[in-house]
């Protein structure tokens, strides 16, 4: 077995008990990318440079008997849409190609100062738009167990690097399920945390009230040592929760006995697979031989969610992507006028999807339809918050598939936006809500592709979150082992 | 009701400069997603407040206090275009 299949837990106690160094792992890491990087295309940027620095410093300061906690030597793969000082962040479009931040995220921050070896940076749809990464202006990525299938997006870099082990674990960030969905199709563990948790601040901002970073990993209790490297407030970020993160370990192994877990009934049903539901209904009730109690529940708003999002999300995003007009960074195409020149610069500099949503933002937030349209969707987005309260009063979380499809095939649904906004369905109730929510593999369907289930918990309940995730994990027994990643 | 999208004006607003083909196909996508969008016009929402924070967070305030920023030159270095210390784009105003 080689280094880069191991989990993060596993490889840290390699490096502390002298099994392994953080060379040997980055070059597990590298290696195992120079055999899967020419089909799977999981990253913009690989810091051979950067990243090797990095490793022999973390491996120099553990001999000094400098211990900077579970993260340190750690080869970790970042999105592409986090700013990295020095090292190029394109958000995978052509307006952005060969930016190079002057800072760094707080992510970024924390995790340098956490000794991670950052490997470089992962494939997006552009922007974070889409749901297959297939709208990356350098070409998709490409799903590890079937090369013919997309890795869900927008993530899809990361998690299929984390599920081929080019990276022992990697972020992302989810405005509609962007590390749910992918983690899903890919068979990885991916978690978005309660909105405000994790600092947005070096972020490129797609919609600012959805938005949140979080770990794409191979096992939860690896997601979860990930997510505690980088949450908390940061005076950086205004919408940055000021409170304390939860504390999330005392219950994690404790099962899920007494739990009260509530099944979605508005996610299921017409254009949910089969084997899908199957997945999900064994893992409850093995959940439930356990002591978990399963109730099914009805949240009506559900239904209205992705129309909420898709009026909502576009309409941040117009307001956010107006910053790329060819003054300050990126592309520049010229005109006789200001205005021309940024006209042409937008025109030429975004792709499709980008362009798209632009002018669904721009038109919802226009004069005349403004309250019909954002203002509703944000009044909805409150009955959505209020009615999960109510629910939460009855169950502890809740479970729903994370996509109502495995992974499909590439070009399935890029003629068809509405198609593929429908692959989010499952995801977008919890970033409208700002509430935690994870991914976790359950099995294969009958072409060996993987099924994730998602537990949702209310604001700031990670720990009963995490608790029962770990039990769905348990009880599932997924090991991530697609084709592509090598005999064992 | 079918709904009605001005689309030069919306790419106007938006500053794209996009060509007949392009707005044309745009008009269209953009009338099946809002047509699923307007959905959310059925329900009634009388008294309900928007969100804005799924917390709530409201008014954040930070010290009014001089702090580090970024280098000048390292920032100018990723413009395509800048002069004696500015960024330099083309006029604003036709003519001038």
């Amino acid at each position: 077995m080689s280094l880069a299949d191991l989990t993060i837990a596993e490889a840290g106690a390699q490096l502390r008990s002298g099994g392994a160094t953080s060379v040997d792992l980055l070059d597990a890491v590298i290696e195992r990318a120079s055999f899967t990087e020419a089909q799977l295309h999981c990253y913009l940027t690989i810091d051979h440079v950067g990243a090797r620095s990095a490793a022999e410093s973390a491996d120099r300061e553990l001999t000094a008997g400098t211990d900077r906690g579970p993260l340190h030597g750690i080869p970790l793969a970042l999105k592409d849409n986090f700013c990295t000082r020095g090292l190029t962040t394109t958000c995978s479009s052509q307006i952005l190609a060969g930016y190079v931040p002057p800072y760094d995220a707080t992510v970024v921050s924390r995790l340098r100062g956490g000794g991670a070896v950052i490997v470089g940076k992962t494939n997006l749809d552009e922007f974070a738009m889409g749901s297959s990464t297939e709208n990356s202006a350098f070409g998709p990525t490409r799903n590890p167990w079937d090369p013919e299938r997309v890795p869900g997006g927008s993530s899809g870099g990361s998690a299929a690097a984390v599920a081929v082990g080019s990276a022992l674990g990697a972020f992302g960030s989810d405005t509609g399920g962007s590390i749910r969905q992918p983690a899903s199709l890919c068979g990885v563990v991916g978690f978005k945390p309660t909105y405000g948790l994790v600092s947005r601040y070096g972020l490129v901002a797609f919609a600012s009230s959805l938005d949140q970073i979080g770990p794409l990993a191979r096992t939860v209790g690896d997601a979860l040592t990930l997510f505690e490297a980088v949450a908390g407030h940061d005076p950086l970020d205004s919408t940055s929760y000021p409170g304390a993160v939860p504390e999330m370990r005392a219950d994690f192994e404790t099962g899920p006995k007494g739990i009260r877990i509530g099944v979605v009934s508005e996610l299921s049903g017409e254009g949910y697979e089969p084997e899908v539901a199957i997945a999900m209904t064994r893992t409850l009730n093995q959940l439930a031989d356990d002591g978990a109690e399963i109730v099914e529940v009805s949240l009506p708003t559900f239904e209205l969610a992705l129309s909420c999002y898709y009026l909502i999300a576009p309409a941040e995003a117009s307001a956010n992507l107006a910053r790329f007009d060819g003054v300050r960074y990126g592309l520049r195409i010229d005109g006789e006028t200001v205005e021309e020149m940024m006209a042409r610069t937008r025109a030429e500099g975004f792709g499709p999807e980008v362009t798209r949503r632009i002018l669904l933002g721009t038109y919802s937030l226009s004069a005349g339809y403004y309250d019909a349209f954002y203002g509703q969707a944000n009044r909805l987005r409150t009955k959505l918050i209020q009615e999960l309260a109510e629910v939460h009063q009855r169950v502890e979380v809740l479970v729903s598939p994370t996509s109502p499809t495995v992974a499909f095939e590439l070009g399935a649904k890029t003629q068809d936006p509405l198609a593929m906004y429908l692959s989010d369905v499952c995801t977008i109730p919890a970033d409208l809500a700002g509430t935690p929510a994870i991914s976790v593999p359950v099995g294969n369907n009958h072409q060996g592709l993987p099924i994730g289930l998602q537990v949702m918990a209310p604001a700031l309940g990670e720990a009963v979150m995490f608790r029962v995730a770990r039990a769905v994990e348990e009880r599932a027994g997924f090991v991530a082992r697609p084709p592509m990643a090598g005999p064992p | 009701m079918p709904i009605e999208i001005d689309i030069a004006h919306v790419a106007r607003l938006a500053r794209l400069a996009l060509t007949s083909e392009e707005l044309d196909r745009y008009r269209s996508q953009l009338a099946v997603i809002l047509d699923h969008a307007a959905r959310v016009q059925a329900v009634d929402t009388t008294g309900l407040a928007p969100t804005a924070h799924p917390l709530g967070l409201t008014n954040v305030f930070r010290p009014d206090e001089i702090r580090p920023t970024l280098d000048r030159d390292e920032v100018l270095g990723q413009a395509p275009s800048t002069r004696d210390g500015y960024f330099e784009v083309p006029p604003a105003l036709e003519g001038a």
